[in-house]
């Protein structure tokens, strides 16, 4: 029993740090006004690009070293999910088209570039790894890692995980101690507002839209290259995983903290079809495991509605969010 | 003020952003038409880039993947037939300004309905009967997946596009379930009543997706006429235009959120039907196959009016059995039609930009005479 | 040559929207060291005028010279460097923010980003000008008047060469108007240039050294304050001498139509809109409603239209004609109102958000209270376009097209739709809210008369307004709000304009109890 809830832990933790980058790169966005539905599509992009730069890397070059690796691989996923963040904020910013629609024709074009692409690197195999670049963003932590239970629990993971804790609690403190996160949070809140106060709307805009974008990119980018094996296939799984880095983004009534433990909570229930029959010793039916898939967006629905009946200010979605901004509108 | 002297030598900008009064009928076909040219100028710059081919030759390959021979093009109107269906579903939600995200959902379980009827009561109703039963089973079950975040929307002001989003994925959930019940033992559920065809829809006139296509253009015009003539449509436009409005002129706001939404999902649900008896003979949880998404663009850049939505669906689904013809002649692949739609979208949506917004570029305002008018 | 004393001068500034012309060829200055009113009709162009000075809008046409220089003010950011500042009428404040977070927005870049700093600086600006500013409040939280408080203090915390305020005293108490005063002088003996948009002339003569005027766009003229009297200001700001020549028929055979007692409305905040509220309006005669915007008159008229919940004890009673007993309106919906046959007109404040539908056109609107009549689900379009035909008619609507989106017309024309439908339901009484707001002279007196023609025939008016003279002259009683409470009602034709304006600002002693 005990070892599965162990298993089923160092399961859900790198499961979390996927949609924890997805949520943190959509709370950024979102905190500007702009509800980006294209995080799935950002997320392909980003995977793809950081996927198929470290196993070009790794094939061409003579002598690979993993900290190049690395690099490259992040490099590239983010110049990627970032561009896919720009076409988004180039639409919905400066021609002011429907945020809805536009997040979800990135969601469609992202899908497709990083699986028409795949294709060529996959070359007629069902799937391609680079076990490099796997092993550099995998690599635990030495010592600590061999700590008994806590080491296995706490320390047996990947970089990027301990990345995205950092992040949260960084993006913590920029939203709010710092003046360009409270310009942020302004911009997205009441943008008339803010362009009074001479803060500079478009930029802040263009800004938290493309550097969301970013975030979201290192969760495909931890997804192909540290949860998935450093193995990219032609697969679906990476929009699911979207779609729930945008339900994470709301349990988490848009504080980047929340995402910490949300992310974690969403990964135990993720996963939860699999381990607790074991922890709890019972067998369950694979159509009972279907069902119980449905928790994360069930929990989400339930905190949408508490924080809809709760009606408080502090807990709504920022006060613009969905609307485009045009100065001389009157 | 350390920013005055540098401010003194700014000039006017170099461009301009003002309201535009409604634009003209030409000149927002006009605008519409420029956007898809040059789409399709980036598109070929993008197969050309890829593949090195002569995108006229590759254009006209894509043209064949809907007109080559009358198989291609019982598909594309297939295919039309259920994004249309959805893209029908949604126009009186979004014309309520009701952000129903969640057809793909909708039509899931409209479909997974339709199939459970099919594999238990396919054998002992009679064909009648089980057609009505099925349609039915699929208009209730689609119905409720709209009538849920409708009540909260209703009630609470729920945020709808998030819930519509969730609501989504618990339907994939059920249907997962659900067919790993239905199939038994067997990896995969498969075709369902192969043997008996029961619940299949008849082939019309030697096609065999004639009924999908009669059906959906129905809702194309009964849709259509339901929003423009009926007093319910002129409620759904009151309400999305202000819910102060509605309050005033006595329309029960919470009513006309729910029945509208009921009827948003009733309509995916019959597209869960068509796609189910009429389409596809099984169900899985691909079944909708993200057209949820695609009909959500089809319904907004259409204005909700369900023939500009045939005309979009046509485009799109054109240019995806054009991309996937494409990919077989090519032996690229089937992802280029994303690739291509998602192109096409992106200057569409861009587009509209020029429909509301005039450009005024420096020094170059309009004079406006002393005498004014 | 660039006079040293001018802080900013425009010249020949032009700016549009789509076809309406907002401000034509404005040339203007305002000095250093002084306090200029700029003075005009609703719609007169002044907020757009201002709003080019701190870069909301960019001008169409003409130049603006800051201290002689000419410049381009492309934003918000530009203007602030510049040192300008403005208070917008409608606040420009972030609600889920404290005070405190707020002024931190506005700062100056250079200045180093501390919030305890941001808030003893703040403080002291307080403690300076006895402003009562609890820094950590959420402005979500606050009352009006706190919220243009915190706006002063943001702008003071800034500190501006030229401020601007649009129509600052619209929701402010006397005591406290008196203080933003005392402010605006001190900033004026510090040596800044100060710009105050108001329609009040009272207020003009009492702070302002020059009246820049404005009268539909254009400008009229720069007078001394000292020279000016309230008869020849009224006189530039509508082109005419006033002579508020608006008819008052005596009233004939009124009957009892309304009658409320207690009505009690409270916010969802939890502050009392209307408090006890009783009186009774008349077949045959206009009630005219004053009181400074916000002080329930909104309220008053959607409780009894069937809009507003209400608190328990609150009774709002309606007599039909030829009826004797009484019938209660609360409890029921609009539409429950109509199908019980009461016909209740209301001409409500915003027009286009809650009386009429800006996407769709005339005949389109005709039909919002009546397209529900009959057993057929499909709509009947064609009496309504009978009826906007014949409005279109009457009342001179200049419309393109019956089918044109309401949005479109000019704020004149929008109202004579909207009128004209509500008129066109043969009502018992009619309610009307800032009925002539934004309107030029000649439609506002359409109006008027559309009134009086109704009291005639025996309708009980209701008419709630925001320009004294007009209730004066129009009113056969004028019921006066304060704070929510009824605070006198009182005959048209005897009370003067400093009984009624008293009584919208100070309660009563018979009242307080």
């Amino acid at each position: 029993m005990g070892s599965s809830l162990i298993a089923w832990i160092m399961r859900a933790i790198p499961f979390g740090t996927i949609i924890m980058y997805g949520a943190l790169g959509e709370i950024v966005t979102e905190k500007s006004g702009n509800l980006n539905l294209g995080v799935p599509g950002i997320m392909y992009l980003g995977g793809f690009a950081g996927f198929a730069s470290a196993y070009y890397y790794e094939k061409l070059a003579t002598n690979p070293s993993a900290v190049v690796c690395v690099v490259i691989a992040l490099l590239c996923a983010l110049v990627a999910s970032t561009l896919g963040g720009l076409i988004y904020a180039f639409l919905t910013i400066t021609l002011r088209a429907n945020q809805n629609v536009t997040g979800l024709a990135l969601t469609t074009f992202g899908m497709g570039v990083a699986n028409f692409f795949g294709v060529f690197v996959l070359n007629g195999a069902s799937y391609t790894a680079a076990p490099l670049a796997n092993k550099a963003f995998a690599a635990k932590l030495p010592f600590v890692s061999g700590l008994g239970v806590l080491g296995q629990v706490v320390f047996s993971y990947g970089f990027l995980a301990y990345a995205a804790i950092a992040l949260a609690i960084a993006l913590f403190w920029f939203l709010n101690r710092t003046r360009a996160g409270l310009n942020l949070r302004a911009v997205g809140e009441n943008p008339a507002t803010a362009d009074a106060a001479g803060i500079n709307v478009t930029r802040y805009k263009y800004l938290a839209t493309c550097a969301g974008a970013a975030i979201c990119g290192v969760g495909g980018l931890y997804y192909v290259l540290d949860y998935n094996q450093g193995i990219w296939a032609t697969t679906g799984q990476i929009q699911a995983l979207g779609w729930l880095a945008v339900a994470l983004v709301i349990f988490t009534t848009w504080k980047p903290l929340n995402a910490i433990w949300g992310a974690y909570l969403f990964g135990t229930l993720y996963w939860l079809y699999q381990f607790l029959p074991s922890v709890l010793g019972i067998t369950v039916s694979s159509a009972m495991t279907d069902l119980i898939q449905m928790l994360p967006y069930l929990v989400t629905i339930v905190v949408l509605v508490v924080v809809s009946l709760r009606k408080k200010k502090e807990n709504q979605p920022p006060a613009s969010l969905g609307i485009a901004y045009f100065r001389e509108e009157r | 003020m350390s920013g005055a002297a540098e401010n003194t030598i700014k000039k006017e900008p170099l461009v301009r952003i003002v309201k535009r009064d409604g634009a003209t009928f030409p000149q927002k076909v006009a605008v519409r038409v420029v956007a898809i040219l040059l789409a399709l100028v980036v598109d070929a710059i993008f197969i050309f880039g890829v593949t090195g081919l002569n995108p006229l030759g590759v254009y006209s390959v894509m043209w064949g993947g809907t007109f080559s021979n009358p198989t291609r093009f019982s598909w594309a109107m297939r295919d039309l037939a259920t994004l249309l269906c959805i893209g029908i579903a949604l126009a009186p939600a979004f014309k309520m300004r009701f952000w129903n995200i969640g057809a793909e959902g909708q039509v899931l379980m409209g479909g997974l309905v339709t199939a459970l009827v099919m594999v238990y009561f396919g054998n002992s109703l009679p064909a009648p009967v089980l057609f009505a039963t099925m349609l039915v089973a699929s208009v209730a079950a689609g119905a409720l997946w709209g009538f849920i975040p409708a009540w909260f929307k209703a009630h609470w002001n729920t945020n709808e596009t998030l819930f519509t989003l969730m609501m989504n994925y618990v339907a994939t959930s059920i249907v997962a379930c659900m067919t790993n019940i239905m199939r038994g033992k067997a990896s995969s559920l498969g075709t369902l009543n192969k043997a008996t065809k029961a619940g299949w829809f008849p082939a019309i006139a030697g096609q065999r997706y004639t009924i999908n296509i009669i059906v959906v253009i129905v809702l194309t015009f009964a849709v259509y006429a339901y929003l423009k003539y009926s007093k319910h449509g002129y409620e759904i436009t009151v309400v999305g235009e202000s819910e102060n409005t509605a309050r005033y002129a006595g329309i029960n706001v919470r009513r006309v959120i729910i029945r509208t939404m009921l009827i948003s999902g009733a309509i995916c649900g019959i597209c869960g039907f068509l796609i189910v008896a009429g389409k596809d003979q099984t169900i899985s949880t691909t079944s909708a196959g993200g057209q949820g998404f695609t009909a959500i663009i089809v319904a907004w850049l259409a204005k909700f009016n369900t023939f500009y939505m045939a005309l979009i669906s046509f485009l799109l689904i054109f240019l995806s059995r054009g991309a996937s013809e494409i990919s077989s002649v090519y032996s690229l692949n089937e992802y280029a039609t994303d690739i291509v739609t998602g192109i096409i979208l992106f200057f569409i949506l861009g587009s509209e930009f020029f429909i509301n917004f005039r450009l005024i570029w420096r020094g170059k305002a309009p004079k406006l005479t002393k005498e004014g008018k | 040559m660039a006079d040293t004393q001018i802080a900013i001068r425009l010249e020949k500034v032009t700016k549009t929207f789509g076809e309406v012309v907002a401000n034509k060829d404005v040339s203007l200055e305002v000095r250093r060291g002084e306090i200029l009113a700029l003075l005009g009709e609703n719609g007169s162009g002044k907020t757009t005028l201002m709003n080019m000075i701190a870069g909301i809008y960019y001008p169409d046409g003409g130049q603006i010279y800051l201290g002689g220089q000419a410049v381009d003010i492309r934003s918000p950011r530009d203007a602030l460097a510049l040192g300008i500042g403005m208070i917008h009428q409608h606040f420009k404040l972030v609600d889920v923010f404290t005070a405190a977070e707020n002024i931190a927005l506005s700062m100056d870049a250079a200045e180093r980003f501390d919030l305890k700093r941001v808030r003893d600086k703040a403080r002291a600006i307080c403690e300076k000008y006895e402003f009562g500013l609890d820094l950590e409040q959420k402005v979500y939280e606050m009352s009006v008047s706190q919220k243009q408080t915190l706006e002063i203090v943001k702008v003071l915390y800034r500190g501006a060469d030229i401020l601007i305020l649009d129509e600052p005293t619209a929701v402010l108490t006397p005591q406290e108007t008196e203080k933003l005063f005392n402010v605006i002088r001190n900033m004026k003996a510090d040596g800044k240039a100060v710009v105050i948009i108001t329609h009040k002339l009272h207020e003009v003569l009492a702070i302002s050294d020059r009246v820049a005027i404005l009268r539909k766009g254009e400008y009229i003229d720069t007078v001394d304050t000292k020279t000016a009297t309230e008869a020849s200001l009224t006189e530039m700001m509508v082109g005419q001498k006033v002579e508020l020549n608006i008819e008052r028929p005596t009233p004939e055979n009124t009957v009892r139509r309304l009658a409320i007692h207690n009505l009690s409305v409270t916010s969802e905040e939890g502050i009392k809109l209307l408090d006890n509220v009783s009186f009774e309006a008349f077949g045959g005669e206009i009630l005219g409603i004053a009181g400074i915007s916000g002080n329930g008159q909104k309220e008053l008229l959607e409780a009894i239209a069937g809009l507003q919940p209400t608190e328990r004890g609150s009774d709002v009673q309606f007599f039909a004609p030829g009826k004797g007993r009484a019938m209660e309106l609360l409890g029921m919906s609009p539409r429950d109102i109509r199908e019980a046959g009461v016909h209740l007109s209301f001409v409500p404040e915003d027009r286009l958000g809650m009386g009429l539908v800006g996407s769709m056109g005339m005949t389109g609107n005709m039909m919002l209270k009546s397209y529900g009549k009959g057993r057929t689900p499909i709509l009947d379009q064609k009496a309504p376009r009978a009826l906007a035909e014949e409005i279109r008619e009457e009342l001179g609507v200049v419309t393109p097209d019956l089918n044109t989106p309401v949005s479109r017309l000019s704020g004149g024309n929008v109202q004579k739709v909207l009128v004209g439908r509500e008129i066109a339901a043969s009502p018992i009484v009619l309610m009307t809210a800032y009925a002539v707001r934004g309107l030029d002279i000649n439609t506002s007196y359409t109006i008027y008369h559309l009134l009086n023609e109704q009291k005639k025939k025996g309708v009980a008016v209701v008419y709630v307004g925001e320009d004294l003279d007009v209730l004066l002259a129009l009113c056969d009683r004028i019921l006066v709000l304060c704070g929510g409470k009824v605070n006198g009602i009182l005959p048209g034709a005897t009370a003067t304009k400093e009984e009624v304006g008293l009584r919208m600002t100070q309660l009563q002693k018979e009242v307080q109890q």
